[in-house]
């Protein structure tokens, strides 16, 4: 069984915003909230680096672990996917998140923050594969197409991988072998408890 | 003859500089790493406890790219905040079994007599309630975000206990507000009553005469029991309200880490302060004859009240008489 990852070669990131514009049309996300993100370090100083930063799909996720009501489930590929039927909107994944990842469509109207929103990896939610209902509630489930996330399918600098862990975490570390460089894959210690040792 | 001498001296001269920059530019590759200035995630981590960049989505606190804070607060609300509470409150329970069983009730120890004295006019009986009924409600939903997914959920059922949760969670979030309106009402009704005096200390040395039956140290109108659960009320009220409304409102005037410390704080404090009031509660309703009345009928029976408050009903009286004897005066002239 594959272990779906993400994977963001900071060095090959250009920060177009690609993934962010195609992650939003792809799931229809309401405005205000991005799955995914580019932030950008040292801006404009020697050793800038852009990292395109979303859900992790942590193992023994955070978010899973303090949730009140138990609304997360992580598929047996690793994708961590919740219910926005069984959400209550209190906050505690966003606090528990080492990401930023859990957004809420009303963040400053206090008591009601909404159902909680967040990277599904293009995997929809526990509804039935590409249903209508699962289609509003979650967005596309490109995965039960056989499809990989579309951030990182559509990213032309192919910064931004995604898959299984073993399968780009090898094309990551053939990459650092041939260019002699790498800042290392970003996240994966405080994701997955382990790096990519090159 | 020397322009063209110049020219092809020219000429020869800016080949050799291409030459020389297309000789030097492989070279300069080989020995410059884009690595060694660039963003270090293990460096920035062990120098900052998050890391933050610049973002151009409208969304500015999506700026922070890791929190890793977040699986400390995770672990803190996990175990520590879980068994303060768990341990607190089933203490509590088990404490108060045990007085129940080995003290029993504490009855009026010369019997009820055929008098009452008003103890709480309406006014400090509403504010009671008010408080008393928004923190019953604040500490259920509460307890249920901390406890529910254990003890309810699998009684149940995954969809009828979200929709408890998020009722109980709307209760929390909007009985906030008439608690604590009830907590400054409080303070400003009783604190004088609540300063504390040398007095209160040989109360506590005499255990409030809790234990045996037919002494009971003198007390004003609260003894220093009454006076913790006053301050305990109000100081922790006051961190509980502060902290909530923190909560209520994200991202004003606070970031993550600020949120995060709220909780903490809210839970764990929480946890206490519900097993104090269950003590209270047990105190004034279940463990002692005639308690209830106080904030009942406000009217509690005179000997109740002269072995528990008896100093306070000296004064209520040498009030009276105050109040009489003027009143007879104004009648003799």
């Amino acid at each position: 069984m594959a272990r779906m990852k993400f994977l963001c070669d900071a060095d090959r990131c250009i920060e177009c915003n690609a993934c962010v514009t195609a992650c939003k049309n792809e799931h229809e996300v309401p405005w205000g909230i991005n799955r995914r993100r580019v932030v950008t370090i040292n801006d404009g100083k020697p050793g800038e680096r852009s990292v395109s930063m979303a859900c992790m799909h942590c193992t023994d996720a955070p978010c899973q672990a303090v949730c009140p009501v138990d609304c997360f489930l992580t598929t047996a590929d690793g994708v961590v996917l919740h219910s926005k039927d069984l959400c209550i909107g209190c906050g505690y994944c966003f606090y528990a998140c080492p990401f930023g990842a859990p957004q809420y469509p009303k963040t400053g109207n206090f008591g009601s923050r909404g159902k909680m929103d967040k990277c599904t990896y293009c995997a929809g939610g526990p509804e039935a594969d590409n249903s209508p209902e699962e289609y509003a509630k979650y967005g596309a489930n490109r995965l039960a197409q056989g499809k990989l996330p579309i951030c990182a399918e559509m990213c032309s600098t192919k910064a931004l991988l995604a898959g299984d862990s073993e399968m780009i975490a090898t094309i990551y570390k053939e990459r650092v072998l041939k260019r002699g460089y790498g800042s290392g894959a970003w996240g994966w210690k405080v994701a997955y408890r382990e790096t990519i040792a090159v | 003859m020397t322009d063209r001498n110049s020219n092809w001296r020219n000429l020869a001269l800016a080949l050799l500089g291409l030459a020389l920059i297309t000789v030097a530019q492989p070279m300069q590759a080989q020995t410059v790493t884009p690595t060694a200035s660039a963003a270090k995630e293990e460096q920035l981590l062990s120098t900052m406890k998050q890391i933050d960049g610049r973002i151009s989505i409208p969304d500015q606190k999506a700026s922070v790219l890791m929190q890793p804070a977040g699986q400390e607060w995770r672990k803190v609300h996990n175990t520590t905040m879980f068994w303060v509470g768990a341990v607190s409150i089933l203490g509590m329970m088990l404490a108060l079994t045990l007085f129940y069983t080995i003290r029993g009730r504490i009855m009026i120890d010369s019997g009820p007599s055929d008098r009452t004295i008003l103890r709480f006019n309406g006014f400090e009986r509403f504010v009671h309630w008010l408080t008393a009924s928004c923190f019953i409600v604040l500490a259920l939903s509460g307890l249920n975000v901390s406890f529910g997914k254990y003890l309810l959920l699998p009684l149940l059922g995954a969809d009828s206990f979200s929709a408890l949760s998020q009722l109980a969670k709307y209760a929390h979030n909007f009985l906030a507000f008439p608690f604590i309106i009830g907590l400054v009402f409080m303070f400003l009704v009783w604190v004088k009553d609540n300063i504390p005096e040398g007095g209160d200390l040989d109360w506590l040395k005499a255990g409030g005469g809790l234990m045996g039956k037919g002494h009971h140290p003198p007390a004003k109108k609260f003894n220093a029991g009454q006076k913790i659960i006053f301050w305990v009320v109000i100081g922790g009220g006051t961190v509980l309200s502060v902290t909530g409304l923190m909560l209520l409102f994200p991202f004003t005037g606070t970031v993550i880490a600020d949120m995060q410390l709220g909780q903490t704080v809210h839970g764990i404090l929480s946890g206490l302060i519900i097993a104090v009031m269950m003590a209270h509660i047990y105190i004034g309703s279940v463990g002692m004859e005639g308690a209830i009345d106080a904030m009942n009928t406000g009217e509690v029976d005179l000997n109740w009240a002269r072995e528990h408050h008896s100093l306070w009903v000296e004064e209520v009286e040498a009030q009276e008489r105050e109040a009489d004897h003027k009143a007879k005066s104004v009648a003799a002239e």
